[in-house]
């Protein structure tokens, strides 16, 4: 069942188009993975998705319905939740002062601070520390954790790993692949590609805005993602993968 | 004596510059908005208090029981019709929206109501001109005390609102950050329409009793904003308490100036606010990136 849908979206930084264009959906419990070089798009297509940046061209879709302009805050009672890059906590408030704020106006689901909680042990001596006073990793740990709160139908997860200790990053992502197998549906930004492969479904890669690759991750190489990642012409001795566009 | 006495009149006093102070507080602390009107706002309250004490014949306390529904809705109106507007076009604009408000309010008093100055201190009655005489030379006037304490309880009720409540929650995240407070659901708008209003009802408690300590007509409104504007310096820009310390830190710096000499009193308050102004943490408050 396809639960986001979108149509030539566009949005832009003042002159410069940050998204060009952009067109695919995402079903009922699936993972992709964005992929794509700095200032390729994927964290401004990303905030466009969930409403904190405006969408100069096309259309988002949610469920059917169109949600192109409907304001940030509403579209979090519409089941979508963002996990910003640089976690982007409330920094003067405490770990559980984070998560009850993202609760109160949330539909009711699974999560509440005491799931958040079981779900992401490491918090649990943290819970009246302030955000400030947290590792990179703990801060990640809470930012999931405070937009869980929300109950989305549909997570989206900017760079979880930038400028956390490697040892860091292995935790957060085992708590993001417990939300996987769980049946969440996920689309993550991710760097790292041995990453971004090993946990999505599905990979599309963006380069200057646009879609340059779309391919479920077991039927497409590294090689050929990194081709389009850095937009070079793939080899001739490579074949090409049946979705990638011509650039 | 005399300088124990300047020091308890300074303090009362400065209960009054503290529930002045609060609302302004409050907003520059939830919006970065420095409301230029924020006296005007409160000289208004106490017309409207005025209005209603002398057309019904009641106690201005009571009158503040219709007043201040009012002002909330007008505070709440305010921020969703014309601060709203001006707060997208950047941190320069709602001050010049403010500042024109201001001259708004101030006219039209002085259309309505003629530059003449008035008091509600007769028709509060004996409460206004009682006090408690402790000895020779010190007396307590029961105002001073009762603005004292009413602006203990408003600052003390709003900082446990902020601390503990869902609502106050919302507030602190909102100030923090408003575009991450909206991608956990927060409507930030809402946030900052329910933070005017509560300042400006707070602005017209602190109206209502300049008019019943003391006198008031359609000009009195700036001198009240850089006095509350000089208490949240002083006391730190974003904390409640602060903002109660600093009020009163005015008040006595003012009547002891006054006790050193009449001349000196506004004086040695400004003075204060300067010599704060000059500490490193003042320096940091006048660099403070305003973000909106």
């Amino acid at each position: 069942m396809t639960l986001l849908e979108v149509t030539d979206l566009s949005a832009r930084h003042g002159l410069l188009q940050a998204v060009r264009g952009v067109s695919f959906t995402v079903s009922q419990g699936e993972t992709v993975a964005l992929v794509g070089a700095n200032g390729a798009g994927k964290s401004t297509l990303l905030r466009t998705l969930v409403g904190a940046h405006p969408a100069a061209e096309g259309t988002i879709r949610l469920d059917g319905h169109d949600i192109t302009h409907v304001p940030a805050h509403r579209r979090v009672g519409l089941g979508m939740a963002l996990v910003p890059e640089g976690r982007k906590l409330f920094a003067d408030m405490t770990v559980e002062e984070n998560l009850l704020v993202a609760g109160r106006r949330a539909p009711k689901g699974q999560w509440n601070v005491e799931t958040v909680m079981a779900a992401f042990p490491m918090l649990q001596p943290l819970r009246h520390k302030r955000a400030s006073q947290l590792s990179g990793g703990q801060q990640q740990a809470t930012s999931i954790g405070r937009a869980l709160m929300t109950n989305p139908r549909l997570l989206f997860v900017d760079e979880v790993s930038l400028g956390l200790a490697p040892i860091a990053v292995d935790s957060v992502y085992e708590s993001l692949l417990g939300l996987i197998r769980d049946g969440a549906t996920v689309v993550l930004v991710e760097q790292d590609l041995r990453r971004a492969m090993d946990v999505a479904d599905r990979v599309i890669c963006f380069l200057e805005g646009r879609i340059v690759l779309e391919a479920p991750t077991s039927s497409v190489t590294r090689d050929q993602i990194t081709e389009a990642y850095f937009g070079l012409p793939a080899s001739t001795d490579t074949s090409a993968p049946t979705t990638m566009e011509a650039t | 004596m005399t300088w124990a006495n300047a020091v308890v009149q300074g303090l009362l006093l400065g209960g009054l510059y503290a529930l002045f102070a609060c609302g302004l507080s409050l907003m520059f602390g939830v919006m970065r908005i420095i409301n230029l009107a924020h006296g005007d706002i409160a000289v208004l309250g106490a017309f409207l208090v005025w209005e209603v004490t002398t057309s019904l014949t009641i106690s201005p306390f009571l009158a503040l029981v219709p007043v201040l529904p009012v002002m909330l809705a007008f505070g709440y109106l305010l921020q969703r019709t014309v601060l709203a507007r001006s707060l997208r076009g950047g941190p320069l604009i709602p001050l010049l929206t403010t500042f024109g408000l201001s001259i708004v309010i101030q006219n039209g008093l002085l259309q309505v109501y003629s530059p003449d100055v008035r008091s509600l201190g007769a028709t509060a009655g004996s409460i206004s001109t009682s006090s408690w005489t402790i000895n020779s030379q010190i007396s307590v006037p029961y105002i001073g005390v009762l603005v004292l304490v009413i602006a203990v309880a408003i600052l003390g009720g709003l900082q446990l609102m902020l601390a503990r409540t869902p609502f106050g929650r919302e507030m602190r995240a909102t100030a923090q950050d408003p575009d991450t407070a909206a991608l956990v659901g927060i409507p930030a708008s809402s946030v900052y329409a329910k933070a005017t209003a509560i300042a400006v009802a707070t602005a017209t408690v602190a109206g209502a009793f300049l008019a019943i300590r003391s006198t008031f007509d359609p000009s009195s409104g700036p001198t009240q904003l850089i006095f509350a504007f000089e208490a949240v310096v002083i006391g730190g820009l974003g904390s409640l308490w602060g903002t109660l310390g600093g009020g009163i830190l005015l008040g006595i710096a003012q009547t002891v100036g006054a006790n050193i000499d009449p001349r000196y009193s506004i004086l040695a308050g400004h003075v204060l606010f300067l010599i704060i102004l000059a500490t490193p943490r003042g320096r940091i408050l006048a660099t403070r990136r305003a973000t909106a």
